[in-house]
Parts: C-alpha cells; sequence; structure tokens
C-alpha cells in the first residue's frame, strides 16, 4: 500500500507535492472512475441473475441463492438459514412458498416437511457468476449469426479497402502522369461529403445494383476511403524511388513492384489503416441500419439495438449480448493500442 | 487466408501485365487508380449529382423516373414559417425541432468535449506518471460502438439503476431521467461528450507536446506566473491545434445520430431528434416514404459540412503543410 501511495504520489524530478499536482492527480482519478467504472459495472452486472438485476438498491458484486441437495428431490431446493423458533441456525431447503408461509425439509431428514412463516427465513447468498445469461444468447436467439455478419462484414470489407487503397496511394504516389493533380483534387473533395448526407441516392444505388438487403451492400460503398488513400500516399511518397527503379532493371512488372516492395514496405501504415478499419465497420449503424432490414441480416449492432427495443424488461440477454459486441474491440485496443493512437492522431479520425 | 491472398494477386498480375505492355509504365497508373475511382464516382459523386435529383421531385417511389418533379416545393416546405424563431408556426416543425436540437445540441456538446479535451491534455501533458495508461483511459471510450455506449448508460439510468440508487441513498431521491425531456438532453450531450472526448484530447495533447521545451525554460528564467505562461506562451501556440479541433467536433457534432437514437430513440417526445436522424425517418422509417424531403434536408446538411470542411482543409494546409 505504501509503494502503490509513492508511485502515485511522486512526480518526477522534484521532490515535494505542489498543489497543482494534487490537483491534477485528483482529476486523473476521477477521470478514471468516470471511464472505466460505467464498463466494469455494464460487466459485472451482465453476470447477474434476473432476480439480482431487479434488486433495488443493486449490490455491486454478482449474488445468487445458493442450492442445496436434498434426498428425493431431482432439482436442488434453494437454500435458507432459518432465524427464529425451533430451527434456529439450521439450514434448510425450501420445498414451496405461498402467501407468506414456505415450506421446508432439514436436508438431513428428507422426510419431514415443516411449515414456517416466511419471516423466519434468510436466503443464504454467495458470490456467483450466472454465465447462463451468455449461454442462453446462443439458444434464444440467433446471436451466431449476428456475429458472424459482423466478422463477415469487418473482415472482407477492411481487405476490401486495404487493396483497394493501397492500390490508389501507389498510382498517386510514385508515378508521374497527365490528371494527377485533378485526381488528388477528387480524393480531396470526396471528403466533404459524408455519407450521413446522401443517404437516399446512396439507397438507390445499392437498390439498383441488387445489394439492399445483402452485407456487400454494407461492404462495397465504404470501401474507397479519402482517409485510407491519403494515409498510404503520405507514407508511401517516403519510399525511395531508386528501389523501384531497381526492380525494373530486374524486369520486375510494375504490379509484381506494387505488391512484392511497396506492400511490404508500407506495412505500419497499412496496420494503421488495417486497425482503423476494422474499428469503423465492427461498430458502423446508420448505413447498415438502412440498407440490412431483416433480422437474418443483422449484425450485431443492428441485433442489439433492435433488442432493447423489444426486450425491455430483458436486460440479463441485454447486458451479455452487450458485453460479446464490445469484446473484440476491448481485445484489439489492449494488444494495438500504440497504433490505435498513432493512427487516429495521424488521420483525424473518419 | 494469406495462401489465399498471394494467390489472387498472382492472379491479378496477369492482366495487369497485359496492361502494362499495352499502355506503358505511367499510364499504367490509371489501372491502379481505377477500383478507387469506380467506387468514388459510384458512391460518392453520383449520390452528390443524384440528391439534387431527388430534392427536386416528389411521391415515395425509389426510382427517379417515377417520381413527379415538384421543383422547389421540398425547400419550400422546409423552410415555410411565418417565424424561425417559433418552430410551431412552422409547417414542418418537425424539421425545425431537430434543426435547434442539433443547434443546442452542437454548441453544449462541442463545448464541453472540446474544454475537458483541453484540460485533459494539459493535465496529462504535466509530468505525471504513466502517462500512457491515463491517456489510455480517457481515450478508450472512442472505440465502443454507439450502440454499446448507448446500453451502458441507459443501463446506468433506467429508473432502478445504480445512479438513482446511489441518490436515494444520498436522500437527494430518484429521477426518471429518460422520461424527462430536459434530463434527456442534457444526458445525450454527456455520453457523447464521454464517447468521444479521448480523440480530441489525443490530438490536443500532440499539439501542446509539438510546443518547445525552451519557450517554457525562457518564461521560468523571466519568472513569469504559471497563469502568464499558459496565456502568453500555451494559448497562442496552441490555437490552430485548437481550431482544427473545434471545427472536426463541429463537423461530427452537426452529423450525430447513432449513440442518441439508440439512447433516446430520439424522444421523450422529440427532444432529443437531431437533423440526421429526421433524415433517416422521413426517407427510411416511416411510410410513405419522403425520399424528396430528406434528400432536401440532407442538401442542407451538405451545405454546412462543405463550408466547415473548406475551412478545415484551409487550417490543417496552413497548420501540418499538406
Amino acid at each position: 500500500m505504501a509503494r502503490v501511495f509513492s508511485f502515485l504520489t511522486a512526480t518526477r524530478g522534484k521532490g515535494r507535492l505542489h498543489w497543482t499536482d494534487w490537483v491534477s492527480y485528483s482529476y486523473l482519478i476521477i477521470g478514471i472512475f468516470l471511464m472505466f467504472g460505467p464498463v466494469i459495472w455494464l460487466v459485472l452486472s451482465s453476470f447477474k441473475t434476473a432476480n439480482e438485476l431487479d434488486r433495488f438498491p443493486p449490490r455491486f458484486l454478482p449474488y445468487a441463492q445458493e442450492t442445496v441437495e436434498v434426498d428425493g428431490f431431482e432439482d436442488p431446493l434453494l437454500a435458507f438459514t432459518v432465524i427464529d423458533g425451533d430451527l434456529t441456525g439450521e439450514v434448510v431447503g425450501q420445498t414451496r412458498r405461498a402467501a407468506g408461509r414456505a415450506e421446508i425439509i432439514v436436508p438431513s431428514n428428507p422426510d419431514e416437511r415443516i411449515r414456517v412463516t416466511v419471516d423466519q427465513l434468510e436466503p443464504i447468498e454467495g458470490i456467483s457468476f450466472a454465465t447462463e445469461n451468455y449461454t442462453d444468447l446462443f439458444e434464444r436467439f440467433n446471436f451466431l449469426r449476428f456475429f458472424w455478419n459482423s466478422t463477415f462484414i469487418t473482415v472482407t470489407a477492411t481487405l476490401l479497402m486495404l487493396l483497394v487503397n493501397s492500390m490508389a496511394a501507389f498510382a498517386l504516389s510514385k508515378y508521374e502522369f497527365k490528371g494527377r493533380t485533378s485526381v488528388l483534387l477528387i480524393v480531396i473533395g470526396t471528403l466533404m461529403i459524408p455519407q450521413t448526407v446522401v443517404l437516399v441516392p446512396l439507397f438507390l444505388i445499392v437498390t439498383e445494383l441488387g445489394m439492399f438487403n445483402s452485407l456487400w451492400g454494407v461492404i462495397i460503398p465504404g470501401a474507397a476511403t479519402p482517409t485510407g488513400v491519403f494515409l498510404l500516399r503520405q507514407y508511401m511518397i517516403t519510399i525511395p524511388d531508386e528501389i523501384l527503379d531497381a526492380a525494373r532493371m530486374d524486369k520486375a512488372s510494375e504490379w509484381k513492384i506494387f505488391w512484392r516492395i511497396i506492400i511490404p514496405l508500407s506495412a505500419p501504415a497499412i496496420a494503421v489503416l488495417a486497425i482503423l478499419a476494422i474499428m469503423w465497420r465492427w461498430n458502423d449503424f446508420l448505413w447498415p441500419l438502412i440498407v440490412l432490414t431483416r433480422t437474418e441480416n443483422f449484425t450485431l449492432q443492428l441485433a442489439l439495438n433492435s433488442f432493447q427495443g423489444e426486450l425491455q424488461t430483458d436486460w440479463t440477454s441485454l447486458l451479455a449480448m452487450t458485453v460479446l459486441t464490445l469484446l473484440p474491440i476491448a481485445a484489439v485496443f489492449m494488444f494495438l493500442q500504440k497504433y490505435i493512437a498513432t493512427g487516429i492522431a495521424s488521420t483525424g479520425g473518419k | 487466408m494469406l495462401n489465399i491472398i498471394s494467390a489472387a494477386m498472382r492472379v491479378i498480375e496477369i492482366p495487369m501485365l497485359a496492361l502494362q505492355r499495352r499502355l506503358g509504365i505511367n499510364r499504367l497508373a490509371w489501372a491502379f487508380l481505377l477500383p478507387n475511382l469506380i467506387l468514388f464516382g459510384l458512391f460518392a459523386f453520383l449520390p452528390v449529382i443524384l440528391n439534387v435529383f431527388y430534392a427536386m421531385t416528389g411521391g415515395d417511389n425509389v426510382l427517379l423516373a417515377d417520381r413527379p418533379q415538384v421543383g422547389a416545393r421540398n425547400f419550400a416546405t422546409l423552410l415555410d414559417c411565418q417565424n424561425y424563431l417559433d418552430v410551431n408556426s412552422c409547417r414542418e416543425d418537425k424539421f425545425w425541432r431537430a434543426v435547434w436540437n442539433t443547434i443546442w445540441f452542437v454548441i453544449l456538446q462541442v463545448g464541453f468535449m472540446v474544454g475537458f479535451a483541453l484540460l485533459t491534455a494539459i493535465v496529462l501533458n504535466r509530468d505525471i506518471r504513466a502517462r500512457g495508461f491515463f491517456r489510455s483511459v480517457f481515450f478508450f471510450p472512442v472505440l465502443l460502438s454507439p450502440v454499446v455506449v448507448a446500453l451502458i448508460w441507459k443501463w446506468i439510468l433506467q429508473r432502478e439503476g445504480v445512479l438513482n440508487a446511489f441518490l436515494d441513498w444520498t436522500g437527494v431521491g430518484g429521477i426518471n431521467w429518460l422520461v424527462d425531456a430536459n434530463w434527456a438532453f442534457g444526458w445525450s450531450v454527456f455520453i457523447s461528450v464521454w464517447a468521444h472526448m479521448g480523440f480530441y484530447t489525443l490530438i490536443l495533447l500532440a499539439g501542446l507536446q509539438a510546443i518547445p521545451r525552451d519557450v517554457y525554460e525562457a518564461a521560468m528564467m523571466d519568472r513569469a506566473s504559471a497563469w502568464r505562461t499558459f496565456r502568453r506562451i500555451t494559448m497562442p501556440l496552441l490555437a490552430p491545434t485548437m481550431l482544427v479541433v473545434l471545427i472536426l467536433a463541429l463537423i461530427k457534432g452537426v452529423q450525430t445520430f447513432d449513440e442518441v437514437y439508440a439512447f433516446t430513440g430520439g424522444g421523450p417526445g422529440t427532444a432529443t431528434t437531431f437533423i440526421i436522424q429526421y433524415i433517416y425517418e422521413e426517407g427510411f422509417a416511416g411510410a410513405p416514404r419522403l425520399f424528396g424531403l430528406a434528400a432536401a434536408a440532407s442538401l442542407l446538411v451538405a451545405g454546412v459540412l462543405v463550408v466547415l470542411t473548406l475551412i478545415q482543409l484551409r487550417l490543417s494546409r496552413n497548420n501540418v503543410d499538406g
């Protein structure tokens, strides 16, 4: 504890804490609480049973009532401690409960059923993770289907985007040709037209191409992004032309130069773009909402959104599904956060 | 997976090589550009042009040929107000409610977000321990999907949620947050700031770190107070970054839809319906599908965004030099 404290309070170089250091650290600690707190609360809640979720005020950790096995009963009985009357202190199982009265059994004497009032009993509870919230998802909903749709869209769209954008970036960085400036201007021009303001005509085009209610209708329209072209072009410009010339002397085709030399050398920029693309596609919402209207085509985001309407009270499934939806992104973040930060800072977002 | 990709690349090489022989090396550039240009053309430029035609037709047919010409009637419908400050006097009052909601939302959201992002960036730029860790703490909500953000906060704010439990415990008493129009609006601003602040913090932090140390050292030699140093050095040197951040935040703010739609559905009533949701609902969610009205509203939004983007491009060119 002392070490934690000295870690938190030490400042680099200076010996004593200035009052501004106190303010800074308090701010950061409130920050941790506000930023992480809600997600931790979501994850803990997703492991609670339906009864526990209904409980008000809620408890921090997931509790569930324990059960006892009693001879003669197939299912385990809910466990209680008797707090009043002859049996005070005994652990008993409950067989029935109605109108303020309960029928209980002492496990050591399974034949005798005893009637008590409900206020003589106190439930025995322990921390328990209701993993059935998660397993139920696979049984009650077509969860794997949504997961597959999201994954398919994310993977295909990312690969397509990387290929198409790196080809364009290669052309714009390594060739001198008439019209290069105009192409660059066109690319900049598309920056000004976000998808959100051309929804209606985009919908027409996608419908006309037969991609309405098809995963391809989500994948293809977003495959060429000005951000991607720019990011890759800026990087490819720094690759020296001499390498290309040397390859041309060896009679390598232009495509081979692109594929065998430019792509491997641009790996850092491509990695950044890949991470951004995965993030955008996995989290995409408005356009899939318009293109995919049939439940079997839903992505996880759409499924989550439509279930929150249908399952207003069924938070058990909803919370578990939310956790599973954020899990892949959380994993990507944990392993690649350095790239994500630099990538986002260098592209200025979407 | 890698095998498939490299096989595919070898297949593409055959036509590309044939093209190279016919076109020569420099004109081959067009072959590399082609897929991108087709996609841009089909899904970015063509829609912009078609949008204008949609805006001038009526009916609920999606095919342009089947749509009756109505001239500027869609715009007239949208803009028909007795008094522009009173939404109830407008013919399409839902549009104006969305417009005013968006304006208020953008003012509050951008203000709070950029303010807190600046504060956080300044704190993170100090000599603190574990800066990388704290930076990720503020950044990670950026990665969460809008629906997840909405559900996380809905769960906290629901009537029997943890926030109300806390308020009960302190004696203030619970509030039905998302049923009250003002609270729903306020929380929409809050979750939006919560979700996106980290991104702007990152950019501002990079801007702060680009300020040369020796300027601060010179100020210290002159015994300038901390406040004076901030006013006279940090602020002016950070101003270009600040402007880019502001414009970017405005561009994104105007387009806010996902998280608020999943959070409140635009309600209660129309309290949190923003302009993109209006477009979505007119064009896609309801029947009849008023594509013309949606397209006309899109054009108005596009106009605002184009102006903002031009400013941004200008600023970032002065700033980063290309």
